[in-house]
């Protein structure tokens, strides 16, 4: 799978109540969670995401709780992928049970400025700064998280398992 | 096969036995069997809805899951009105013995050790962060998302990946007031906000020995402040005795081999350790309370899934005893559990809050998340003995949360600022 859009790029330890403050907590509906999607953050993200589909973060991306109302939030916002240096363990987990692809790379994050354009290439593990020409290599994902990924998340991945042991 | 007994931590030995093997590596991607499933009135709603997509019809154990609507309630408006009501027909429909309306209920971290209902050597996931709390129980714990939660209610397991350990041993006597919650702060502090991420903090040592239960659980309830998977300790005497007072025996009991590789070890001396504050933003950012200055404030709140227990409020009542707080201040206690209120009732600690001028609402995660009792406004600032001062956690985005143990935040209710227990008794 290709990814190739244009970058909004924020710093380290973006956590879960930035991404969804709490206080819209009361509904799982997508499009108003994605309404508040980064309010506190930067009350210009929902204008930049119409334009710009990837996120670059720093370290720690998706610190905080457990709400998998984040990752569903941003991807309902239009996003396609996230690139970090590292993530937050629970957010990285609902990022990949729900389908939104995330990358680390120290260097990519270094390396890419807000409104590049980036290529990502899932499949080979590689991210292009289209603005700047430059590529870099991610390690792999493990065989059990590629899997989920393909079959388009885990409940999907589990509703096929069940299906089968039946 | 594990014929040469190689070494493993707590953390590698409780999720093998829950995926049927003697050895796993650190970094293995195992699918392990669950003990228990939590979630609450924030996260439940979309597991459920997920549940049902995979079209399992019954959930794998009605007795394995548990579900505390706490974070809205008593419910705050209609929405959450709502999303309660999905756990409540979800748990008549599924039969769901562990659904704790708010009569019965508590902070669902507080409630189930209270219950009985985590052994140690469980397997326990919980969509919310703050489920690594059993951990004090020597239970492998940590916070998942909803369909995590989803997948588990379905099949009974889930996917994990081994974690490597980091070790915290403890020693030297602890300063008047201090308690776990300044242990912790100060220990988050030295590695930071991302200095356990994935891994699992095993806390042990004769420090840690010496910490009431109340203590280890709000030290375990902030590994994930760290981004730690598991916050762990070893079962001892205190354990043993808290699950005797639970009416349970007959679990299984893990240590760490003695030649287990622990990724990192710190020693950390506590003889130094003062009271403890995490200033705004972020929880990593401890200092010394007694250094910070005048730093006023408009609220203060003791409870929360961290500091809400019996020992924070009895520590609380000792300082507010035949005092008044603040005229301008707002300070909010909230019990975590209706166990823990009752007690609190009668042995007069109510009593004495109200006295000094403080509010005492029922248990709720409330203020805690910014979801209710106790807001902030814009340029406000509270001490909380909650776990998170990220932007925007207790109200306005312009407001700020510093975080403290109960000793630091009471003595700040009387002064108006930042103080300790030393400037106001
Ligand atoms: S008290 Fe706060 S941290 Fe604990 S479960 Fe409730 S909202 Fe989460």
């Amino acid at each position: 799978m290709i990814i190739k859009d244009k970058v909004i790029k924020y710093g380290n330890n973006v956590d879960t109540d930035v991404i969804i403050p709490a206080r819209y907590l009361n509904t799982t509906d997508e499009a108003e969670l994605a309404s508040h999607c980064f309010e506190d953050l930067d009350s210009d993200f929902k204008e930049k995401a119409k334009e710009r589909k990837i996120i670059v973060g720093g370290e720690n991306f998706g610190c905080g709780s457990s709400r998998e109302h984040a990752p569903l939030s941003i991807k309902a916002s239009g996003i396609k992928a996230i690139i970090a240096k590292s993530f937050a363990r629970i957010f990285y987990r609902n990022s990949i049970n729900t389908g939104l692809p995330l990358l680390v790379s120290i260097e990519a994050s270094e390396h890419i400025k807000d409104s590049d354009e980036v290529e990502i290439d899932l499949d080979n593990g590689e991210i292009k700064d289209i603005t700047t020409g430059i590529t870099f290599k991610v390690p792999p994902l493990p065989d059990f998280i590629q899997k989920v990924i393909s079959s388009g998340g885990y409940m999907k991945f589990t509703k096929k398992q069940l299906a089968k042991s039946k | 096969m594990n014929d040469g007994k190689k070494p493993q931590t707590m953390a590698q030995k409780i999720l093998a036995d829950h995926s049927g093997k003697e050895f796993v590596e650190e970094g293995e991607i195992v699918n392990a069997s669950v003990d228990i499933v939590l979630g609450n009135d924030i996260t439940m709603p979309l597991a459920i809805e997920e549940f049902k997509k995979i079209g399992a019809g019954k959930v794998f154990d009605n007795t394995k899951i548990v579900m505390v609507p706490d974070h809205f309630t008593p419910n705050k408006d209609i929405k959450s009105a709502q999303q309660c009501k999905i756990l409540r027909d979800f748990a008549g429909e599924q039969d769901i013995i562990n659904y704790f309306e708010i009569g019965e209920m508590g902070i669902e971290h507080a409630l189930l050790p209270e219950k009985g209902l985590v052994l140690p050597g469980d397997l326990v996931i919980g969509a919310d962060s703050h489920t690594c709390t059993y951990g004090a129980l020597g239970a492998a714990s940590t916070g998942v998302g909803s369909t995590d939660v989803a997948v588990a209610m379905a099949t009974g397991k889930l996917w994990f990946m081994v974690p490597s350990t980091l070790k915290f041993d403890y020693k030297g006597s602890l300063k008047k007031w201090v308690t776990g919650k300044d242990l912790i702060l100060y220990t988050i502090g030295m590695i930071g906000v991302d200095g356990a991420l994935y891994r699992s903090m095993e806390f042990s040592g004769p420090s840690v020995r010496g910490l009431s239960m109340d203590s280890r659980f709000s030290m375990a309830n902030m590994a994930i402040e760290a981004g730690g998977k598991f916050g762990i300790f070893e079962v001892d005497e205190k354990v043993e005795e808290y699950m005797r007072s639970k009416g349970k025996t007959g679990y299984k009991i893990y240590k760490s081999d003695s030649g287990a590789s622990f990724e990192k070890v710190f020693n950390i001396d506590c003889t130094d350790i003062e009271l403890q504050v995490a200033t705004p933003h972020l929880p990593s950012n401890a200092r010394n309370a007694m250094d910070l200055g005048e730093i006023k404030l408009d609220q203060v709140v003791i409870g929360s899934c961290t500091n809400g227990r019996m020992e924070d409020l009895e520590m609380a009542a000792k300082i507010f005893k035949g005092k008044k707080v603040s005229k301008s201040m707002r300070t909010i206690i909230i019990p975590a559990t209706q166990k823990i209120y009752l007690e609190a009732m009668k042995k007069g600690l109510l009593e004495i809050f109200i006295n000094a001028g403080c509010v005492v609402s029922t248990p709720t995660c409330g203020p805690c998340l910014g979801g209710h009792m106790g807001i902030l406004a814009e340029g406000e600032r509270a001490i909380a003995t909650t776990n998170r001062n990220f932007v925007g956690r207790m109200g306005h985005p312009e407001s700020e949360v510093y975080l403290s143990g109960p000793a630091v935040a009471a003595a700040s209710a009387i002064a108006g600022r930042i103080a300790v227990p030393g400037e106001v008794i």
